[in-house]
């Protein structure tokens, strides 16, 4: 118990930062995926090839590659992030990736009434989005998007190889010091209550969007 | 007053509507009728601007217009939908106040007196805090009414109004209509039920699959 005390604020320091590393990725890379979603429906077929290339690229190899090459290979070319960047320009660009993609699915799920409707209505097509399309778009999207936020907390832990000192590493350097498991217990229980809580707000979210069908 | 004239609309090769000319006075109702794939539908779709026709005038009150561009606020033509099309995720009443807020830039107040206007003369009095699933098929399709009476038009036109409906709900729909004339709206409806057509109808004008005249 008393070892349990000593480490933890070296863990509590390190979940902290993955927490920062999560909230960040969400707030950059959910507002792109939007955008980026958008595109993947345009009729602008250059736009969409463009960026179906792009998420190609970005799920097609893995994250940790991803990182490793912003952080180690960009500064080969003149191009230098600091860790802390770097690791969010990654995370953010490869979220955005699987986010356009359930967008998507979303978007593409509304039926071509729904637009007609509005367009007789006179709506311009930005409040059609808006108003009619992503309202709707998010309650169908919300379980897939929970999916990948969950996946992101653990993701997260991937930072560890450019040397961000995130939960996953304050664990394991307490491990090689002191030779003993119960670092890697306790941070497997701090992983498991961030789903948890995670979890407990999606519930949340969902069942807010429940009020119609 | 609306006036067609010489429309023309081909899909690929196929010539579904040719040179097609008709009136619709002021207060009449006019019924398209004709077998399943005439082009009533599409004669309908033409008129309220989801389609853009080869060639043709059309003109409200004697002054031409295109419904495929026109995008002012006069001469708009209202639509009910077959499937009603009502979005899922606004309250009745916000289904009849978005646009004209949004588009005719109405204020709140105005714009919710002017629906609890129509929802009374509708019947649907009780049901504007509901949700659209929570209503009948007859109940969907008075705020579809509702919806497009909001926006003023100048013509009111339906797809197939009975064809969603139980068949008993044909009278109430015959009498709905007939009221709405009586308050002085013009009206086309499209529908395959000659009898519901004729009950209604000032004016007839039957299509025939690849020889509309």
């Amino acid at each position: 118990m008393h070892y349990i005390l000593e480490i933890l604020p070296s863990l509590l320091s390190g979940a902290g930062m993955t927490l920062q590393i999560f909230l960040w990725t969400l707030i950059g890379s959910l507002p792109l995926g939007l955008i980026l979603s958008l595109g993947l429906i345009s009729k602008i077929k250059p736009l969409q090839w463009l960026i179906n290339f792009y998420v190609w690229l970005m799920r097609g190899t893995p994250l940790l590659l991803q990182l490793i090459f912003v952080f180690y290979g960009l500064p080969l070319i003149g191009v230098v992030f600091p860790r802390y960047e770097a690791a969010l320009f990654a995370f953010i660009l490869n979220y955005a990736a699987y986010f356009a993609e359930i967008f998507r699915g979303g978007l593409q799920s509304i039926d071509n009434g729904q637009y007609e409707s509005a367009r007789v209505l006179r709506l311009s097509y930005s409040q059609t989005i808006r108003k009619i399309v992503i309202p709707q778009v998010v309650k169908i999207v919300i379980p897939s998007v929970g999916n990948e936020v969950i996946n992101l907390i653990k993701d997260s832990s991937l930072v560890y190889v450019i040397g961000i000192g995130d939960l996953l590493r304050a664990g394991n350097v307490a491990t090689a010091r002191d030779v003993t498991l119960v670092p890697l217990v306790l941070v497997a229980v701090l992983y498991l209550l961030l789903t948890a809580v995670t979890t407990f707000i999606l519930r949340k979210v969902e069942k807010r969007y429940s009020y119609w069908k | 007053m609306l006036e067609l004239k010489n429309i023309t609309k081909s899909f690929g090769d196929r010539t579904i509507i040719n040179k097609l000319s008709l009136t619709v006075k002021d207060g009449e109702i006019l019924s398209i009728v004709g077998p399943s794939g005439a082009g009533k539908t599409t004669l309908l779709r033409c008129i309220t601007g989801l389609e853009q026709v080869d060639s043709g005038d059309f003109l409200v009150d004697g002054k031409a217009f295109d419904p495929y561009t026109n995008r002012t606020n006069d001469s708009v033509i209202g639509v009910v939908f077959q499937n009603f099309e009502l979005f899922p995720h606004l309250t009745v009443r916000q289904n009849i106040t978005l646009a004209p807020t949004m588009v005719l830039k109405q204020s709140e107040s105005e714009a919710k007196a002017a629906a609890n206007k129509l929802l009374d003369r509708l019947n649907l009095g009780d049901h504007g805090e509901q949700y659209p699933y929570q209503l009948s098929g007859g109940q969907q399709q008075r705020v579809a009414i509702a919806r497009a009476l909001a926006m003023k038009p100048n013509v009111l036109c339906y797809d197939e109004p009975t064809s969603a409906l139980d068949p008993n709900l044909r009278q109430e729909v015959e009498k709905l209509i007939l009221g709405l004339k009586a308050d002085g709206m013009t009206q086309i409806v499209v529908s395959h039920d000659l009898t519901f057509a004729e009950n209604i109808a000032d004016e007839m004008l039957h299509v025939e699959p690849n020889q509309t005249k």
